[in-house]
């Protein structure tokens, strides 16, 4: 469906607008207004991702699948996210075919949308978007939510290969990094980035014995990219004061972006490769739960 | 399991579902009764003595002192989208407000994985734990204030 670029929502911005901010790559973001259009279009398949595992039954979009990050992408027993056997699976619940763009949304500024959108590329998806905003941005629009599950015909995707090396770090990349002095961006909040708390302001202690962060990491914190009012991304002229200018960074630069478990630091990889345009950004999903508990790894406060 | 009869009463009809999905429908009934502090007893910005601690949401609890010796919870939790902090707060005031406060203060947090299921992370299943915790401690706070 074409979009009409002089068409406004109220409350809503357009796809123009979001056009008009400056990005590398505009075409991996969608506003509320252009899902609100395309609830219907069967080649569009909605996915929310939240970190609150109520919110989903609570009422979506309608439409909307849920593709959770503990039950669905996550592998039950050892720490990894699941093999190409049990993702092929999930797309054929969802009944998702090649052919369909992908549309994630969610709560927390899309952080865990952002988390599903890079676990999806790891398999080599690539027509997948974020709705700008998420899902309170959507709800503060007054949009249309639903209690109603949808019911979509099994799919048949054919198989996929999970690709580890392209965006993803190991610890051994990152050992790799430090040696060849390559950028770290830590996007943990500064007080775990000083190891004066070893984690998230109000969230439990995750089990690190150390504190402190990869030696020559810079600290950019993910919501920075983020406006606080309505959730949807800063726009590039920002986004460059805090990665280019602050992080002394540049798009042809190779990067590995870490938090605590990997999921903050999807969203600021998605800023990183598809918003500013740098063609080598890993996400280092081991992230401090695994540095700060290794053995013999050097630590910096 | 420690806690009050009402409060045990509310789980056994968690309890008697196995499915997952008809137990996040029954906590999202509770979230949709929740009714944030009134406005004569606290106003936002709320106190941070008045906080749960390790609690992502935000979550506030005040206790109003009954004339029958007991405590009713009143809450306020400032995230829109906080609906597992509403629903375990409803959960809450249902369960324990106006009971004795023996049973209120023998209270074990573990339950919100009764009604959340295993699957929660660790980093909620702590956050509301803590709310049962600190509803617990009020209630001992109370209890030692009055020599009991």
């Amino acid at each position: 469906m074409a979009i009409d670029p002089n068409r406004h929502f109220e409350g809503g911005m357009t796809d123009t607008e979001i056009a008009s901010r400056g990005y590398a790559h505009p075409e991996y973001l969608v506003s509320t207004a252009w899902v609100a259009e395309h609830l219907n279009d069967p080649t569009v398949r909605i996915i929310e991702s939240n970190e609150d595992t109520l919110l989903y039954r609570s009422g979506h979009l309608p439409g909307a699948v849920e593709v959770d990050w503990i039950r669905d992408l996550n592998d039950p027993l050892r720490r990894d996210y699941i093999d190409e056997k049990h993702f092929g699976a999930l797309l054929n619940s969802l009944g998702i075919t090649p052919e369909m763009t992908l549309v994630f949304y969610g709560d927390k500024n899309n952080w865990w949308a952002c988390y599903a959108f890079w676990v999806f590329s790891l398999f080599g998806l690539t027509k997948l978007r974020v709705m700008d905003g998420g899902r309170l941005k959507w709800e503060r629009e007054g949009r249309i939510l639903t209690k109603e599950t949808p019911k979509f015909t099994a799919s048949h995707y054919p198989a996929l290969t999970r690709d580890d090396k392209t965006i993803r770090a190991f610890r051994d990349d990152v050992l790799t990094q430090i040696s060849q002095r390559l950028p770290l961006v830590d996007v943990r909040t500064p007080e775990e980035f000083s190891g004066e708390r070893l984690h998230m302001e109000n969230y439990p202690n995750e089990g690190a014995l150390r504190g402190g962060h990869i030696p020559g990491a810079k600290n950019v914190p993910w919501a920075k990219a983020v406006s606080p009012d309505d959730g949807t991304f800063k726009p590039a002229s920002e986004l460059e004061k805090l990665y280019l200018d602050h992080c002394g960074m540049k798009p042809s630069d190779h990067v590995i972006a870490y938090c605590r478990i990997g999921e903050r630091s999807s969203l600021t990889w998605f800023v990183l490769r598809y918003l500013l345009g740098f063609s080598h950004v890993r996400n280092y999903d081991g992230s401090w739960t695994e540095w700060g508990n290794s053995v013999g790894v050097p630590v910096e406060r | 399991m420690g806690g009050t009869v009402r409060l045990e009463e509310i789980l056994s009809v968690f309890r008697s579902f196995d499915d997952v999905g008809a137990r996040s429908d029954l906590l999202i009934e509770f979230a949709e009764r929740f009714r944030p502090v009134p406005e004569s007893m606290a106003k936002p910005p709320y106190s941070s003595e008045h906080r749960v601690p390790g609690c992502e949401s935000e979550v506030y609890i005040f206790p109003e002192h009954l004339a029958d010796g007991t405590i009713k919870f009143h809450f306020a939790v400032e995230n829109p989208q906080g609906i597992s902090a509403k629903g375990l707060a409803v959960v809450l005031d249902e369960g324990v407000s106006g009971e004795p406060l023996g049973e209120v203060s023998q209270l074990e947090a573990d339950f919100v994985y009764e009604i959340f299921g295993r699957g929660l992370s660790m980093g909620k299943g702590r956050g509301l734990m803590g709310m049962v915790n600190m509803v617990r401690s009020l209630a001992r706070d109370k209890m030692q204030s009055i020599g009991r």
